[in-house]
């Protein structure tokens, strides 16, 4: 019924009724060129701009990156992705500590957590570790064991050092290897630190 | 530590940490125990409070606003881990594996809080921990150190509530709390509160709990709730 020569309209520019009812009553105005709806990102297409690890993956070892990453997966050992976001999701479980700019807990940590900028924690988080951030988003239903220490922007240079000592994140990446996500890069032998306050 | 690692594996029906319904009501309460709290932490920056209830955000925000250092640790959850009782009844005692739950739990520095919020966690801690808790909270508090605890003062019954405790931020007064019903997920028709009273405190008994504190004060509510202020 909706056959059409021109090759133009086999593009998927212009939106495709259902049913042929739908488009049975004429318009009420010209019909316009309609650009394609902006649907909620969804996890595929979210995938395409970051790096995502699925729940069936475990990873032992030393994880770092230069891109934001999804983990839905299993990590123990180290999570490093200074300057980048890191979401944890519902299926997530890690244990490791973890440095990012941004950490989203929707699934289960243990381990401490270090955010240069923020850090936020769904209903459904479980997390025992502690948390040095700037800034602190926690949804009731959370559940949390471990300290918290709010950092300030102009208190870094201070407590990179203080961090350094107390905290020291591992990150064994060499300078001359590409900037890409990493899976096992080494073999991580000892589990996480003790919590110290 | 390992008791959590076991939560981690699976959550069981009654789990105390499955989510909880945000839209539970949350009942607004004065406390005058948590106005001297309050007044005993004014002008000092950089504390470390130890809360010892359920997450909250509430309280985080509360208290990292102030530019203080928050520790959470909820210690009643620990407690009903069932690995931590012993025995099996009729010719084997039951007992609880104290040893090893205060290895895994308030494993902090000696004299490292200045303030801990035991909130009534002591009325529904299992009686084996009662003690080396709060011996415990002793070693961890720094001299001078203050601790609010409620204890209540007759037993309400099995369907009691059991309260989650939130400060009220916008409490002009700085003694606001609201109380939040924690009830056992499932069954939304019968709310069975999450813990059960364990006890109920005579004054006498607070006082003798907390006698290597330097000192204490009472304070009695009208909702049958007696609050107490302590200084290590």
């Amino acid at each position: 019924m909706w056959k059409s020569v021109r090759k133009e309209d086999e593009r998927p520019a212009t939106p495709t009724p259902a049913a042929p009812s739908v488009a049975a009553s004429p318009p009420a105005v010209p019909v316009k060129e309609v650009k394609p709806l902006m649907e909620p990102p969804k996890i595929d297409s979210y995938r395409a701009d970051v790096a995502h690890i699925g729940k069936s993956v475990l990873v032992k070892g030393e994880l770092s990156g230069s891109e934001d990453l999804y983990l839905d997966g299993e990590v123990e050992g180290s999570i490093d992705l200074r300057g980048h976001s890191l979401t944890i999701g519902p299926n997530g479980r890690v244990r490791a500590n973890v440095n990012a700019l941004d950490v989203v807990v929707h699934g289960k940590v243990e381990g401490n957590l270090r955010a240069a900028d923020r850090v936020e924690l769904k209903k459904s988080a479980i997390l025992v570790g502690d948390i040095f951030t700037q800034r602190i988003v926690i949804e009731d239903g959370a559940f949390f064991k471990g300290g918290i220490d709010i950092q300030k922007a102009d208190a870094k240079p201070e407590q990179k050092a203080a961090a350094a000592v107390a905290a020291p994140v591992v990150s064994h990446t060499p300078p001359q290897q590409p900037a890409t996500t990493a899976v096992s890069v080494a073999p991580h032998p000892s589990l996480l630190e003790p919590k110290k306050f | 530590m390992s008791s959590l690692l076991r939560f981690f594996r699976g959550q069981p029906p009654s789990d105390p940490l499955a989510p909880v319904d945000p839209k539970q009501e949350r009942i607004p309460r004065r406390s005058s125990g948590l106005g001297e709290f309050t007044r005993a932490l004014a002008g000092q920056e950089a504390l470390r409070i130890l809360d010892l209830g359920p997450t909250s955000a509430a309280n985080i925000t509360h208290f990292t606003g102030l530019g203080h250092k928050y520790h959470n640790e909820d210690v009643l959850v620990s407690a009903m881990d069932p690995t931590l009782v012993t025995g099996t009844g009729m010719n084997d005692a039951v007992g609880f594996d104290v040893d090893r739950f205060m290895r895994e739990n308030l494993n902090h520095e000696a004299g490292i809080f200045d303030a801990v919020l035991l909130w009534d966690m002591a009325d529904y801690l299992p009686e084996p921990l009662v003690k080396p808790v709060v011996a415990r909270l002793h070693k961890t508090m720094k001299p001078g150190g203050a601790l609010l605890g409620f204890f209540h003062t007759k037993d309400a019954g099995p369907n009691a509530p059991y309260f989650r405790y939130h400060i009220d931020a916008a409490s002009k007064t700085k003694d606001g709390l609201l109380l939040q019903p924690v009830w056992k997920p499932g069954d939304n028709k019968q709310k069975t509160p999450m813990f059960r009273l364990q006890r109920v405190f005579a004054n006498r008994h607070v006082e003798n709990l907390f006698r290597d504190f330097a000192s204490i004060k009472f304070f009695l509510a009208r909702d049958n709730v007696r609050e107490v202020l302590v200084i290590r």
